[in-house]
């Protein structure tokens, strides 16, 4: 397509400035464009022509697509849809209807008129009033990568506030340079696609180096710097993935640094406590929706709930069964499991072997773009949250309450904690109670980003264990940082190993960690650690 | 007659910022009966602990038979010739008084030699000889488990003495003994020394001054005072740490 | 004396099954095949019990990742059986396995030369289970990884080895495992009379593994073992390298595992990565613990007598069964914590 002949001196001007001297020059003109009364005027007087001879029309047409006035959107549609009428009063108005109405011509197009409306309304709907099809239109744009849509963008770019679409747009803007036939405009182009992140922009200025030898060292340079962007955003999204895991496995391993680390009672069916915090999510949520005004309470309210719910499971595990077994630790191991499988299978019984759909509120759906492009799954941004919430809550339990003192106290000493008056047997059945209710609480979570299905804790046992394990038993900061620690490493060897190997991977450096500090990251010393 | 000895200089050991012992140091001869008493906390557990490669020292040394036990472990500071018998008697319950005897035997320890091992005369006569020693000829063929605690503490010891040692450290041998009891248990140390070197470690003040030793008192890690009974018992400082300030 | 003449007696009337089955369908004293092929597999359970109660019962090595050590052994001998099928396959490839062909595999990986002979992947079945408890015992005995740690430890390695099995490009036929076996050492699989060879092959096989575990208790091997498992810090202090014995009774233990489960697969006809799951390492603990740790009898009995349960259970109330398996691990640990051998014993003195 030839340029029209009023952009050249436009153009001229460009060649004298810096390029990004442009930006405000567009913005200027996107301001004279869309303001100025005398463009208005320009609208007017170019409508008649849609009536014309077909030479005229498709003038007409290709004017008012760079125009730009998105009143010209719904004509430019109805005429390629062949509905266009030109009222007796001389205006114009798409069919409405099957009849036209009195006085009333339709306006008839051939095929030169069809190829300039495609070109028009292409560009048109860059400054139209819906952002979808503004972005559509971006995109078409984008693949477009022609010079002559310069000015067409910069004038988009200037009006547009949505940070997508004009991301795109920026992209497309220095898609379009490339294709220019002055050195310094591909320049401009260059550079312009050389500050982006995006794979595309990669695409296009790989794909410009055959034609332009002669700026090849900036191309180059513009590559790796959008490589090393994009290096830091896979970084930063794999911080995230690693962080995500990692506040996953801190809820489900504070439970077990209570009631492992604390009581070292070593609980198998801890897994299956967290599925049943998700069930309870479930059940509440199914409660919820036939009270209106509870229902988008739902998720908040099966906070409690499943806490109250697993820590009262819990409470009576430990004064039926554990308390029998104190001091003999295989035996709890293996009592503790067959609880957890006969939880697991009445669970199984009661709601079905399928998964158990848990809805999201909205305030946790959707995805946050920070700059840079990075994407963050808003549910996962709350689960990190909840879960230093969680931990915080957990540190307070124990150092600010009287149920953390005398739950220390028993730990220390349970002989003298006795003759103290603390009753030890209450102690234990809240200290578990309590570690089972943080499983509870990590089953909420779970159950917005895993499918809740009575198998639901298998997959998180043995990966939490390595937490406590590598954290150091008994010690909370312990278990925080080897829950981040050991997400950001699964995340961190994904990409080399895939998801499989990288978890074989972790687990040997675990059993090889567990070679220079056998008790863990914080390890007690001294005759407490003999134990 | 046996000609090593124990040489413990300058060893510092820190819990978490406590200091268990601090600087200790600490010759016990060849052949010598030792007694070492002190306060709770004064280190005499972790001072063995180190001994016996339990253990790592901060700093120091500890020579015995010509190397540093410091940078040895558990069973090879055993193989060395150091027996140590425990506060709390640990002997194998599950096992006969025999077998337990046997199991200290002298002999290769591997798992394919103990597969292979097949009871010669000479250590059979062995262990008898120590049966004898201890007093529990007459119950060979019990388990264990089913010893009082007086005995229990004497298989222990023979136990320790199976292993032919150079050097013995024993931990509270009488503590809940009767008077009976730790009368003999004296008597079977003050048997033992002179062929080896023998540590004691102990609270009962009447039992060390049945062993009728030199005697050293630890204080916060450190040595606070060394010499014979009377002597100790007369020193200043140690009055203070033991009957308060 | 008594005791051994009814041991006898039990394996003679385990050897009298495929005798009974190859009777007339209708003579009054004919087995059918499925029970011959279900003892068949208590068997190898019973050896996979005494592996576990070797390490368990005697040395206080609680592992729940044995069924790692019988599925590597299953899948060596299934490796075998895999080559064995050759140009019988669904592609017809004269050397991949049907699985390879699917996956573009142009070649036999380097690590499935040598299974075509019976004898390699037979030591295979051993060696492999044996190497890797070598070296996950070696990390973690020699820095005193005991008790739960150590339980926990081995169940995060079948737990590993299962997500690795399921990957296609392990080049072990991923989720599908091996089957479609055709033979084994020139007998058709799937006739009684190979069904039968199995069987007696099994059953030697257990006998001789009991036969030899009885000899290594009584020998001071065992009562070292019995003495790390009462006192593991004590029997050091004797001059014991403790780290040595444990090794030596795991990596033993693995390979009567991988034996036992190289003995199953031809019979079942199938092995695929679930057998590493970590349920079925610990279902295996609780045939020792129900039958009675610390003996070998026991251990016997308790393979036996819960897979019994089980067959029966699954044909009945499938439902249930994992809710009986649950109730049977909180019975053994609470109210029998001796086993059935240690209810027997109670009444019979």
């Amino acid at each position: 397509m030839r340029p029209p002949p009023f952009r050249g001196a436009k153009k001229e001007a460009a060649e004298l400035m810096p390029w990004f001297f442009l930006r405000g020059l567009a913005a200027a003109l996107a301001l004279l464009l869309f303001l100025a009364p005398a463009r208005a005027q320009e609208y007017e007087a170019l409508l008649p022509g849609l009536a014309g001879g077909f030479a005229q029309q498709a003038e007409t047409v290709e004017r008012l697509g760079l125009l730009g006035d998105p009143r010209a959107i719904p004509l430019l549609q109805a005429m390629a849809d062949a509905r266009l009428l030109r009222l007796a009063d001389g205006s114009f108005a798409p069919q409405q209807g099957a009849a036209p109405p009195e006085g009333a011509t339709l306006i008839r197009i051939n095929n030169r008129v069809r190829g300039a409306l495609r070109g028009a309304l292409g560009r048109l709907q860059l400054v139209s009033p819906d952002p979808a099809e503004r972005l559509r239109a971006a995109d078409a744009i984008l693949r477009n990568r022609s010079a002559a849509d310069i000015p067409l963008i910069e004038a988009a770019l200037a009006r547009e506030t949505q940070a997508p679409i004009r991301a795109r747009l920026e992209l497309a803007l220095g898609g379009a340079r490339l294709a220019s036939e002055d050195v310094a405009v591909r320049r401009a182009g260059v550079a312009a696609l050389g500050a982006s992140a995006s794979p595309e922009a990669r695409g296009q200025l790989l794909a410009a180096r055959a034609a332009n030898a002669e700026l090849l060292p900036e191309i180059e340079a513009a590559i790796a710097a959008i490589d090393r962007r994009l290096q830091l955003r896979r970084a930063a999204e794999t911080v995230f993935q690693g962080l995500s895991l990692g506040s996953v496995l801190l809820l489900a391993a504070l439970g077990l640094a209570i009631t492992f680390g604390v009581m070292g009672v070593i609980n198998m069916a801890h897994g299956e406590f967290v599925m049943l915090g998700a069930y309870t999510t479930v059940v509440v949520q199914e409660i919820c929706r036939n009270i209106p005004e509870l229902a988008p309470w739902s998720l908040p309210l099966a906070v409690p709930a499943a806490f109250l719910v697993t820590a009262a499971i819990g409470a009576a595990m430990e004064r039926g069964l554990i308390r029998h077994l104190y001091g003999r630790p295989l035996e709890t191991l293996l009592l503790t499991f067959g609880v957890g499988m006969i939880l697991q299978q009445v669970v199984r019984l009661a709601f079905g072997a399928q998964n158990r759909e848990v809805i999201s509120p909205e305030w946790m759906m959707g995805t946050l773009l920070l700059s840079g492009g990075i994407a963050v799954t808003q549910n996962r941004l709350w689960i990190i949250l909840f879960s230093l919430v969680v931990l915080l809550a957990c540190f307070a339990a124990i150092r600010l309450t009287r149920f953390g003192l005398e739950m220390r106290a028993v730990v220390q000493n349970r002989r003298i904690a006795a003759t103290m008056g603390i009753r030890t047997g209450r102690v234990d059945a809240m200290t578990f109670a309590f570690g089972s209710g943080l499983a509870g609480l990590a089953g909420v979570a779970l159950s917005q980003i895993d499918n809740v299905s009575p198998n639901l804790g298998t997959g998180y046992i043995i990966d939490s264990f390595m937490v406590v394990v590598f954290g150091g038993v008994g010690s909370l900061m312990g278990t925080l940082i080897g829950a981040f620690t050991l997400g950001l490493l699964n995340k961190f060897l994904e990409p080399y190993a895939g998801v499989v190997l990288a978890k074989v991977a972790v687990l040997v450096g675990i059993m090889l960690f567990i070679q220079r500090r056998p008790k863990g990251l914080f390890a007690l010393k001294g005759r407490a650690a003999d134990q | 007659m046996s000609g090593t000895g124990l040489y413990v200089d300058g060893v510092t050991v820190t819990f978490d910022g406590f200091r268990a012992l601090n600087a200790l140091s600490l010759v016990v001869e060849p052949g010598e009966l030792r007694a070492v008493i002190g306060p709770n906390g004064a280190g005499k557990t972790t001072m063995m602990d180190v001994i016996t490669g339990k253990t790592r020292p901060d700093t120091g040394i500890v020579r015995f038979a010509g190397r540093d036990l410091t940078k040895l472990d558990e069973a090879a500071i055993a193989t060395l010739g150091i027996g140590r018998k425990f506060q709390k008697p640990t002997v194998f319950d599950a096992l006969t008084v025999f077998e337990n005897l046997e199991l200290a035997l002298k002999a290769p320890r591997g798992p394919i030699a103990c597969l292979r091992w097949v009871l010669a005369g000479a250590a059979r006569a062995r262990i008898e000889a120590i049966m004898e020693q201890i007093g529990l000829a007459a119950r060979r063929e019990d388990l264990a488990g089913l010893l009082s605690h007086g005995q229990r503490q004497w298989l222990e010891i023979g136990m320790l003495l199976m292993q032919e040692p150079d050097l013995l450290l024993v931990d509270e041998p009488v503590a809940g003994m009767t008077d009976h009891e730790t009368e003999q248990t004296a008597a079977l140390l003050r048997g033992i020394a002179g062929t080896r070197s023998v540590v004691v470690v102990e609270h009962d003040l009447e039992f060390v001054r049945a062993l009728d030793c030199r005697v050293t008192v630890l204080h916060e890690g450190s040595v606070l005072s060394e010499g014979s009974i009377t002597h100790v018992q007369a020193d200043p400082r140690v009055i203070e740490v033991y009957l308060g300030r | 004396m008594n005791r051994r003449l009814a041991l006898l007696l039990c394996v003679l009337a385990l050897a009298a099954l495929p005798a009974f089955n190859a009777l007339p369908a209708e003579h009054p004293l004919h087995v059918p095949d499925f029970l011959v092929s279900v003892v068949g597999k208590w068997i190898c359970y019973a050896i996979l019990a005494l592996a576990i109660d070797l390490a368990w019962g005697y040395a206080g090595i609680l592992s729940l990742g044995h069924g790692a050590f019988f599925a590597l052994g299953g899948y060596a001998i299934g490796m075998h059986l895999m080559r064995l099928i050759g140009p019988r396959g669904v592609y017809g490839h004269p050397v991949l396995p049907d699985f390879m062909v699917f996956l573009g595999y142009t070649e036999l990986p380097w690590y499935w030369l040598g299974f075509d002979w019976f004898a390699f992947a037979f030591l295979m079945a051993l060696f492999v289970p044996g190497l890797l408890a070598l070296v996950v015992g070696w990390l973690a005995f020699r820095s005193r990884i005991t008790g739960v740690y150590l339980s926990i430890i081995t169940q995060a390695m079948t737990y590993a080895l299962m997500l690795a099995f399921f990957r296609n490009d392990m080049g072990f036929g991923g989720n599908n495992g091996f089957t479609d076996f055709k033979e084994l050492l020139g007998m058709p699989l799937n006739t009684g009379a190979t069904r039968a060879v199995l069987f007696y092959a099994s059953l030697a096989t257990l006998v001789l593994v009991f036969w030899g575990s009885a000899h290594l208790t009584q020998t001071k091997l065992g009562r070292v073992l019995t003495a790390i498992r009462d006192a593991e810090s004590r029997t050091r202090f004797l001059g014991y390298n403790v780290t040595q014995h444990k090794l030596f009774v795991f990596v033993l233990s693995a390979m009567i595992a991988g034996l036992a489960g190289a003995l199953y697969v031809p019979q079942v006809g199938i092995i695929n990565p679930s057998e590493f799951s970590p349920g079925n390492s610990i279902e295996a603990v609780v045939w020792v613990a129900f039958g009675g740790r610390g003996t070998l009898v026991g251990a016997v009995l308790g393979a036996f007598s819960v897979n019994a349960l089980k067959t029966w259970l699954t044909s009945v109330a499938p439902d249930l069964w994992l809710i009986v398996l649950g109730l049977l691990f909180v019975i053994v640990t609470l109210l029998l914590p001796k086993g059935l051998v240690g209810l027997l014993r109670r009444r019979g003195s």
